[in-house]
């Protein structure tokens, strides 16, 4: 059966169309879940896509944490789900503690809109599983908050932990260490500034995140967790 | 209620030292042109005010202190330095 991917719909997220279309384009199923919902039963995957979750207020992801819907999500994680946060969504990942560090404003304080060229890192996680290491994919960033930062030690224990997924081959906003996207202990959650979806089509101009929404789908289908 | 009083409450948040404020070095590069080169450690920051009730002073702050911690600021980048004080003389 194809896997059932949740995409999860804050007020203010932008992107949930995008990636439910690139889910179905891949042959997964996808549905919207609603922020409120207190459950997530029958997904096999979630996405938190991007956008403005709650108007970006305080911070971005800073009031989308207390969502309803995100206790069904830590809890959906702590089994072993895979979690993707693209863009808003890894800025939701990071304020809620389900990933470390945080997303700054960035370097020059520029909104950024353009192709970067990102290096997959890892090949063990939910978001890169099968993905070779090295494979330099063309993805889309659109943000003002995507310089991800932390502190030494956290820094220290990503690399030490092979926990840094995708870096930037150009680094476009200030991230420490080029990182583009990170992942928990469990490998299972995935939080990334570039968007896949958005690179899923020949029409968009780039298939480049295609491989990458294609190892979520395998994660979301396969029996055991990652990791 | 006997027992409660109210709280004037004022939560100030700051990036981290170590932690790059670009807004702040702006603000800093912009200060010459108002003839002014004497100012520096320039800092931008958040300032959130709000009122509650709580039985002692002590149990304001903590109170202040989740709200701060736990909302106000993201303490991976952020620090928060919480005032509190008894709200007006007709409270």
């Amino acid at each position: 059966m194809a896997p059932r991917v949740g995409v999860v719909l804050f007020p203010g997220t932008n992107c949930e169309y995008d990636a439910l279309h690139a889910v179905e384009r891949l042959g997964g199923t996808a549905e919207l879940v609603w922020h409120g919902t207190a459950s997530v039963s029958g997904c096999d995957a979630l996405v938190l896509p991007g956008g403005f979750a709650h108007g970006d207020y305080l911070r971005p992801g800073a009031i989308a944490r207390f969502s309803p819907v995100m206790d069904a999500v830590a809890a959906f994680a702590a089994d072993g789900g895979p979690v993707v946060g693209i863009c808003n969504g890894f800025q939701v990942l990071t304020e809620a503690g389900l990933l470390p560090g945080a997303l700054q404003k960035n370097r020059g304080l520029r909104f950024v809109c353009a192709t970067t060229v990102v290096r997959v890192e890892r090949d063990d996680t939910a978001l890169t599983t099968g993905v070779p290491v090295g494979t330099e994919l063309a993805i889309p960033i659109n943000h003002f908050e995507g310089n991800y930062t932390c502190d030494a030690a956290t820094l220290a224990e990503l690399r030490a932990e092979d926990r840094i997924v995708l870096r930037y081959v150009d680094n476009p906003n200030g991230s420490v260490d080029d990182i583009a996207g990170v992942c928990n202990a469990g490998r299972n959650v995935v939080g990334l500034m570039p968007h896949p979806e958005r690179a899923s089509d020949p029409l968009l101009g780039s298939e480049d995140g295609v491989v990458l929404l294609e190892a979520l789908l395998r994660t979301a289908a396969a029996p055991t967790p990652v990791g | 209620m006997a027992d409660t009083r109210q709280f004037s409450v004022q939560v100030e948040v700051l990036l981290r030292d170590g932690i790059a404020d670009p807004q702040g070095a702006t603000i800093e590069r912009a200060l010459p042109a108002l003839g002014l080169d004497g100012v520096t450690s320039v800092r931008a920051g958040k300032s959130f005010r709000f009122d509650l009730t709580a039985a002692t002073e002590s149990d304001a702050v903590a109170q202040a202190t989740v709200v701060a911690d736990r909302l106000l600021a993201n303490p991976v980048i952020e620090e928060s330095q919480v005032t509190v004080r008894p709200a007006g003389a007709t409270a």
